[in-house]
């Protein structure tokens, strides 16, 4: 029997289990006991937990089984595959149905077994979501680690040069790849540098127009639009800044005499800092608004305007917040991709000209992934080592967040 | 010498305690809410006014009016008249702001900035540049804090956060950065509303001293309170005043039948 017949069936018979259980508590245990009893959808449920709880079990353990890399006769196994497996599940099924119901009395905790499985059911959610983050951080590292044996480490962090082309085939010339990161990571540092520049002072002060200035009627209409905002794809963005932005600042520079690529740092982070207003704004908007009334009816009532309030009492009041705010809108700019690849393009110049091209970790994380690679080649391997670090970059800066937050909060409540 | 000049003009502004205050026919609206109808009142200089009445009656209303707090409030709308010393408060050529410099309030809840002690107190003098400098700055900062009755028990602890005092504590620190920006008028909305007994009673006890030399409306909920403190008090209800007179004489002898039921605990 293959798999959706079986499931279907097993979802019948629990169906069949929910209305006996429940009508067999009904007739017998409300009636005979004088005390607060379990509800009969409870008892239902209780016997739909025995009927499907084995089945999945068993079923869970087979499949973790057969991914096992022990060799097995596959023809034999088959067989049991198809007939045998399907029975043994069915029968558990029916063995916890039938007992279930058997069992149904006033005295059975039902709740208690009810209870027990949300329980289970929760802690296994948040398992899987800690266990994947685990798993893709072991294969960073052990893929690191496998690059760090064909670049050496000192190369990786201090070379001055970015050039990733390894030889294909071992009679090719020329290319013997530098794997030097600093230029990724000045150049991601001064794009996220601009998108600061610009998101920082935008975010915030909308934020405070929102919050302490608009009409309630205004800031109903524009929030949302400000949310929307934050729902254009980046991709729209990227050809926003590569198509728009960058040629006009290049005209700019041209009207004016400046040399300006047209694949400008400051293009990418200009638009990569409008993306970033909205994720600035909300933050803050929350952030202000948590910031009690009691301390603006102060500041009010001492004479203070809404400017020297804002100014003086509700922003550093907010300011542990805001900070938090701000390192995270960092750390969602320089794990940002799209818009780099699509405007600042490729080419790996240590720089700190915002006029001039430079390049990202995570666009030379895609140049490194896109096309026909051998796997183990370094070239490959040091798209893990830029993950890698830039994972701990955007972690290093989070957990900074949290404490800046904390140590404030500490000295103010 | 100046200390004694100063005395003596003091003691002349403590003989008059004519009306500071005069109110004119005062509708307050909430969006269609009517909260406030038709409140005529005259508050006297330098004595304690108590304002009493059950939940809802509008006496923070009236008291939100006389500083115009209640312009912050979306869809707030204040007709009537409220003379300041002969001045309509709600007059074009009358800047919120600064009335409210004149005009001190003090909230239900304490609510002292997460700033120091001093920075606290420090607040209203530096936004209205009353100091010329740090030693001036310093004397309103001791001098306040002294008059609130706050001095001994902070002087060696002026930088440390103004949040983490009792609530008590808080509740005169509030008070001094009012007093700090020299307001006439102090407004108390249920001030002791969130304190022990004991503290209760040194708030108390300060509003007494304070009317030496400021005009004091308080809100309260505690008619032994009102009667404890007060000179003049006036009982709402709905929205409107039913009797305001005398403390002594409204305590003891009210003429209105709904003042009798209030203060006497039928309802209210």
């Amino acid at each position: 029997m293959s798999f959706y017949p079986l499931l279907i069936v097993l979802l019948l018979m629990s169906a069949v289990g929910y209305w006996f259980g429940s009508k067999k508590a009904l007739s017998t245990v409300r009636k005979s006991s004088n005390f607060i009893t379990p509800r009969p959808h409870q008892f239902g449920l209780y016997v739909v937990i025995w009927a499907l709880v084995p089945p999945v079990v068993l079923g869970a353990l087979w499949a973790m089984l057969q991914v096992t890399p022990i060799q097995m006769d596959t023809g034999a196994m088959r067989q049991i595959d198809r007939v045998v497996f399907p029975v043994i599940l069915l029968l558990a099924a029916g063995a916890g149905l039938y007992f279930s119901i058997l069992r149904i009395n006033p005295d059975l905790r039902v709740r208690k077994t009810i209870e027990g499985v949300i329980y289970i059911v929760l802690i296994l959610a948040s398992i899987i979501s800690i266990l994947t983050t685990l798993g893709i951080v072991l294969s960073l590292l052990f893929e690191t680690i496998q690059f760090f044996g064909k670049v050496p480490m000192s190369e990786f962090f201090f070379g001055l040069t970015w050039s990733p082309q390894t030889a294909l085939r071992a009679d090719q010339v020329g290319s013997s790849g530098a794997f030097g990161s600093v230029p990724l990571f000045t150049g991601t540092l001064l794009i996220t540098f601009i998108a600061m520049c610009v998101a920082v002072p935008l975010g915030l002060l909308s934020a405070v127009y929102m919050t302490e200035y608009a009409s309630s009627k205004f800031r109903s209409a524009v929030k949302p639009m400000l949310e929307v905002l934050a729902g254009i794809p980046t991709v729209v963005y990227g050809f926003f800044a590569a198509l728009t932005v960058g040629v006009f600042f290049r005209d700019l520079g041209d009207s004016l005499g400046i040399d300006v690529v047209s694949e400008s740092a400051l293009a990418a982070g200009v638009v990569m800092g409008m993306m970033i207003i909205p994720f600035v704004s909300s933050l803050s908007d929350d952030i202000i608004m948590a910031v009690p009334q009691s301390l603006r009816d102060g500041s009010y009532g001492l004479g203070a305007t809404k400017s020297e309030t804002v100014r003086k009492v509700i922003l550093p009041a907010a300011l542990p917040g805001i900070v938090g705010a701000v390192l995270l809108a960092v750390s969602r700019a320089i794990g940002e991709t799209m818009i780099v690849v699509m405007a600042a393009g490729f080419a790996a110049n240590l720089t700190a000209n915002p006029l001039e091209a430079v390049t990202t970790v995570t666009v030379q994380i895609v140049g490194l992934l896109v096309g026909d690679q051998e796997f183990d080649s370094a070239k490959t391997l040091a798209a893990f080592a830029l993950a890698l670090v830039l994972f701990i970059v955007t972690l290093c800066l989070n957990v900074i967040a949290l404490i800046v937050v904390r140590k404030y909060r500490e000295k103010y409540d | 010498m100046q200390i004694q000049a100063d005395e003596n003009v003091e003691a002349q502004r403590n003989a008059d305690h004519g009306v500071i205050i005069a109110t004119r026919d005062v509708n307050v609206y909430y969006g269609d809410n009517h909260a406030l109808h038709g409140v005529s009142l005259d508050i006297n200089k330098h004595q304690v006014t108590s304002l009493i009445g059950p939940s809802g009656c509008g006496k923070s209303t009236y008291l939100r009016c006389i500083n115009r707090m209640n312009d912050t409030v979306d869809g707030c709308r204040v007709t009537g008249e409220i003379m300041l010393d002969g001045v309509d408060i709600y007059g074009p050529e009358v800047d919120e702001v600064l009335l409210r410099a004149r005009v001190g309030m003090v909230f239900q809840k304490p609510n002292p900035f997460p700033k120091s002690i001093y920075d606290n107190v420090a607040y209203g003098p530096r936004i209205h540049g009353l100091a010329d400098n740090k030693d001036d700055l310093d004397e309103i900062v001791l001098t306040s804090l002294e008059k609130a009755g706050l001095i001994k028990e902070v002087q060696d602890r002026l930088h440390s956060s103004g949040t983490g005092l009792s609530g008590g504590q808080q509740q005169r620190l509030c008070i001094a950065r009012a007093l700090a920006v020299r307001p006439d008028i102090i407004l108390m909305d249920e001030p002791c509303s969130a304190l022990d007994p004991i503290a209760t009673a040194k708030v108390e006890e300060l509003i007494d001293e304070l009317k030496e030399n400021y005009t004091i409306i308080i809100v309260t909920h505690s008619m032994q309170q009102a009667a404890r403190i007060s000179q003049q008090t006036a009982f709402f209800h709905l929205g409107e005043i039913v009797e305001t007179g005398d403390t002594e004489k409204l305590f003891t002898s009210p003429s209105d039948e709904r003042t009798q039921g209030y203060i006497t605990g039928r309802f209210g």
